[in-house]
């Protein structure tokens, strides 16, 4: 770094200058540039797997960058561990909150700080966390136990931390990923009210929505480069195509299909317990028929997911009958179900959709390796499991090494990908996908969208589980808000967001189409939206 | 050994990959070129031999320390310190020079090494097996001894014709084993039963079993009082090779080592261990049954196992002769069998060279207690600080740091440990 460097360090501030950081061939970073402001929220926008996470890292002291430096109000600092992060100032938000669920609020405080004389001051910890939350308004009890809050309140006490050790940068990697539409919004409160004390917020996210309405200043990452800076006012299309790089269409081309008559998936009377043996599916009817894409909408937690696993067999339908092409599923195994022609995308893919440790091909025969073309008797056909992997990924764009890469080192967006291939690559009378699109990128968005609109179009019933109101809208031919294990109403996919948003709050559907109506009225004389009732 | 070993960073797919000056505008990522297939694992190979290294130092030091002669040297170290030095390197030197003379010096101390590998593979064949599920089998000693107790009682009570008679008694050893480890599975899959406790609680149980048996008419000896069977038939022994210790058992440890790799790699059984072992939750959404895959797996391992057992009762002793089943029969390769699965990584081929390696340490423990004078428990001793040291890859790469150069350069993933549960 010479001194007469045009892009010397800002007086004030946090700034990186020409952060490089490569894994062996990868170059994650490449020389980055960024400036950050007290005062304002600077949102860092970028795909999965574009370096936003490893640039952060690099900043917290988790990563070693392998040029470049790190300076505060001018003056270059060292940041090789999260200590000396906290030290000049920089807090952490961290996605998968790094808290200790069975301590209080104040305990977690306390947790890493516990003095030197080994002496706990909770009394002062308790006090630290009613006066901070009453600066920002948290509205966190410090005695309140860690597990038994809501998510969002969750997020507050991983901000307190932060706060608690005076930082003045707080990163939020990927903060909405886990909040309902309601806790964001309290996010995006918490978040203003922290750049007026000062304090600089970088808020990582690929959700363009979010950016546009709380972004001070935009700065776009691709490929482990920054591509440019970017104005809110910016519209979505536009920022999309600075983090894609090529132009991306935001709304899904879809074509009116041939419904068929009869429907392929039914639920009758369904009622599901959860593994603790609480009724949390109850008496729900919902049909599906070839060619249409119904969604069910709800904020999480109202027995979508159980529906889900209901469906697959790997929670059992406790009353009622589901049938698939007339077939009766309910009462069935897993693989039973599977090869009845039910395709299942899981909630959360980590978890349930892949193994991690497996190479991209053995994943994309997960559920039918021992089938036909892959097996003779007990021996596997390693050929044609490869063949099929080399197919996919072409198909699919899945963008990995090669087909021996373990699916754990690609982006989330390719592992759904993955995922996605393998339900698809056989012929499917329903297809059930939770989330499909959670935590993916806007690129990988728009092509899973494209493929589940086209699995319909082939004349498969698609059923969705999302929570996310833009993908609602976008793909659904017919929307199920649920509430509470029950569904609300059955309304068409032009059903206004307000209506929507009433009925998963448990709104009766007449009373919330009426209501979303007169508000509609009141602010403009608008066409609102028939919403008529289909059940 | 310097041949074509690419280094990690290798320039392999050239024109795929982006130069780090100006960001190519295209749109697709490097993808499905030639990616670097599944690398030699350098790393480990480095960090294992530094964990002999290091273990053998300490195994040095305690033998100094535990020799009185050496120590009384030390006394007057600062006087005269070439007799300490002198008589520690003699120690040392002649302890290791018998261990090394004992397991490799010839045709019979290398012969003698396969005889004692042999069971230590097939058991820990077993308990790598069942690792690769997820399932911690602490239970090879009970297989093992439900597999000899088998084995024997065909091998000394029916009288076939050669070759059949042995097949007969391998067979039945296999069967003891599954039933035993099977039993587990079972419990697990309908009950829940973790495969820990049950394994352990049937180890004493198998104990226990071979202990009365042994009282009964059906298994001892006529004429006898002690707890001892009637000795097998020749037919059903393991043929040895003249003038050596190496007898069929290891090819057969061999060949169970190839089968179990053949089913883990290419078989859709493996597939499924795997599977399960690495994913349950995704496992079950893909349609396998986690609870028959668990049965099936305890099963094939308590077979291994049991294998293992059949070595014991079926394999030749020292004099090339034929022996009876005893109470301590299959000593504690149950238990070694689970430190060769760890230092094996649990794969087969890892699992027969830690095998041989064990079976050399016992083969020249025997020769180092007599021509060196050195406890056998020394060979215990090297055997777990082994194990110790590359369990803890990080303790190894801190005391050592040639191989921390090397772990720089290759950012793979941290290899698993075995003990994933």
């Amino acid at each position: 770094m010479t001194e007469a460097d045009p892009a010397a360090p800002p007086e004030s501030g946090l700034a990186l200058r020409g952060i490089t950081k490569r894994f062996g061939s990868l170059v994650a970073n490449d020389r980055i540039d960024l400036d950050i402001r007290p005062g304002e929220i600077h949102c860092l926008l970028g795909e999965n797997g574009a370096g936003k996470s490893t640039l952060m890292n690099v900043l917290y002291g988790l990563l070693t960058p392998d040029e470049g430096g790190i300076f505060v109000d001018g003056a270059p600092v060292l940041v090789r561990n999260p200590k000396e992060a906290i030290a000049a100032g920089i807090g952490m938000v961290h996605q998968h909150f790094m808290l200790v669920e069975v301590f209080t609020v104040a305990e977690n405080l306390v947790l890493g700080r516990e003095g030197s004389a080994g002496f706990l001051s909770m009394r002062k910890a308790r006090r630290t966390v009613r006066e901070l939350s009453e600066r920002y308004r948290f509205d966190v009890d410090p005695d309140a136990v860690v597990e038994e809050l809501p998510v969002g309140v969750q997020q507050r006490v991983e901000i307190l931390k932060a706060l608690a050790n005076d930082a003045k940068f707080l990163i939020f990697d990927e903060p909405t990923a886990v909040l309902t539409p309601q806790e964001i919004d309290e996010l995006m409160v918490v978040m203003r009210s922290l750049r007026d004390e000062g304090k600089a917020v970088v808020f990582i996210t690929h959700k363009l929505r979010e950016v546009r309405e709380i972004a001070d200043r935009i700065t776009v990452i691709r490929r482990g480069a920054v591509v440019g800076t970017a104005d809110p006012t910016e519209p979505e299309g536009r920022l999309a195509e600075l983090m894609v790089g090529r132009a991306v269409s935001l709304v899904v081309d879809k074509q009116p299909t041939e419904r068929s008559a009869t429907p392929r998936l039914s639920l009758q009377g369904v009622s599901v317990a959860n593994a603790g043996g609480q009724v949390v599916v109850e008496d729900l009817d919902l049909d599906v028929h070839g060619g249409e894409i119904v969604c069910v909408a709800g904020v999480q937690g109202n027995g979508q997911s159980e529906l889900a696993d209901a469906l697959l067999g790997t929670l059992p339908v406790t009353t009622g009958t589901v049938t698939l092409d007339g077939a009766r599923i309910s009462g069935r195994s897993p693989k039973e179900i599977i090869d009845a022609g039910l395709g299942f995308v899981p909630e959360d893919r980590q978890h349930d959709g892949f193994v991690g440790s497996f190479t991209v091909a053995e994943n994309l025969v997960l559920n039918h390796f021992d089938e036909t073309p892959f097996a003779r008797g007990i021996r596997l056909d390693l050929a044609r499991i490869r063949g099929n992997a080399d197919e996919r990924v072409g198909e699919f764009d899945i963008r990995t090494q090669g087909i021996d890469t373990p699916v754990s080192a690609l982006s989330g967006g390719n592992q759904q990908k993955v995922v996605l291939a393998r339900e698809l690559s056989r012929p499917l009378a329903a297809l059930v996908a939770s989330q499909p699109t959670r935590g993916v990128d806007v690129g990988a968005i728009e092509f899973l969208h494209k493929r589940l609109v086209a699995e319909r179009d082939r004349g498969t019933a698609v059923l969705i589980v999302s929570t996310e109101l833009d993908e609602v809208a976008a793909l659904a031919d017919r929307i199920a808000v649920m509430y509470r294990g029950r569904i609300v109403g059955v309304v068409p996919p032009d059903t206004s967001r307000e209506a929507l948003g009433l009925m998963m709050a448990g709104v009766p559907t007449e009373e919330a189409l009426a209501a979303a109506a007169a508000a509609h009225r009141g602010a403009a004389d608008d066409g609102v939206p028939a919403g008529e009732d289909l059940t | 050994m310097s041949t074509a070993t690419t280094p990690p960073a290798g320039p392999g797919a050239g024109e795929e990959a982006t130069p780090p000056t100006g960001p190519a505008p295209a749109t697709g990522a490097p993808r499905t070129a030639a990616g670097p297939a599944r690398r030699f694992p350098w790393t480990d190979v480095v960090t294992t031999v530094a964990a002999f290294v290091l273990a053998f130092l300490v195994g040095a030091v305690l033998m100094i320390v535990s020799d009185s002669d050496v120590r009384s040297k030390f006394a007057y170290f600062f006087a005269r310190p070439s007799d300490a030095l002198a008589a520690s390197a003699d120690k040392v030197g002649g302890a290791y020079g018998a261990l090394l003379a004992g397991s490799l010096g010839g045709v019979g101390p290398i012969t003698e090494t396969t005889a004692q590998a042999a069971p230590l593979i097939c058991a820990g064949l077993g308990v790598a097996l069942a690792f690769r599920a997820g399932l911690f089998n602490i239970g090879g000693q009970g297989q093992a001894i439900l597999g000899a107790l088998l084995a024997a009682y065909v091998g000394f009570t029916l009288h076939l014709p050669p070759g059949l008679h042995l097949l007969v008694a391998i067979v039945a050893g296999l069967v003891g084993g599954a039933l035993w480890g099977g039993l587990v599975g079972w419990l697990k899959a309908v009950a829940g039963a973790h495969e820990v406790i049950v394994t352990i609680m049937l180890n004493y149980v198998a104990a226990g079993l071979l202990a009365y048996l042994l009282t009964t008419t059906a298994f001892q000896r006529p004429g006898r009082t002690d707890p001892i069977s009637p000795i097998v038939d020749w037919n059903a022994t393991f043929p040895r090779l003249a003038g050596t210790q190496l007898h069929l058992g290891f090819v057969v440890a061999l060949l169970a080592a190839v089968v179990v790799w053949w089913l883990l790699e290419r078989s859709t059984t493996g597939f499924a261990i795997r599977a399960v072992g690495a994913n349950p939750h995704a496992a079950a959404t893909a349609g396998m049954s986690v609870a028959r895959t668990t049965i099936i797996t305890m099963a094939l391992a308590g077979a291994l196992a049991g294998l293992a057992g059949v070595q014991a009762a079926l394999g030749p002793s020292a004099s090339g002769l034929p022996v009876p089943l005893s109470a301590g029969i299959v000593g504690s390769i149950g238990f070694d069998a689970i430190t060769v699965a760890l230092l094996g990584r649990s794969t087969p081929l890892g699992t027969v060279l830690a095998g041989l390696l064990f079976g050399a340490l016992h083969a020249g423990g025997l020769a180092m207690q007599s021509v060196a004078q050195t406890p056998l428990t020394l060979t215990t001793a090297l055997q777990a600080l082994i194990v110790l040291f590359v369990a803890a890859p990080a303790l190894v790469t801190k005391l050592v740091p040639f191989v921390r150069t090397r772990k720089a350069h290759t950012s793979g993933p941290v290899p698993q440990g075995g003990l994933a549960s």
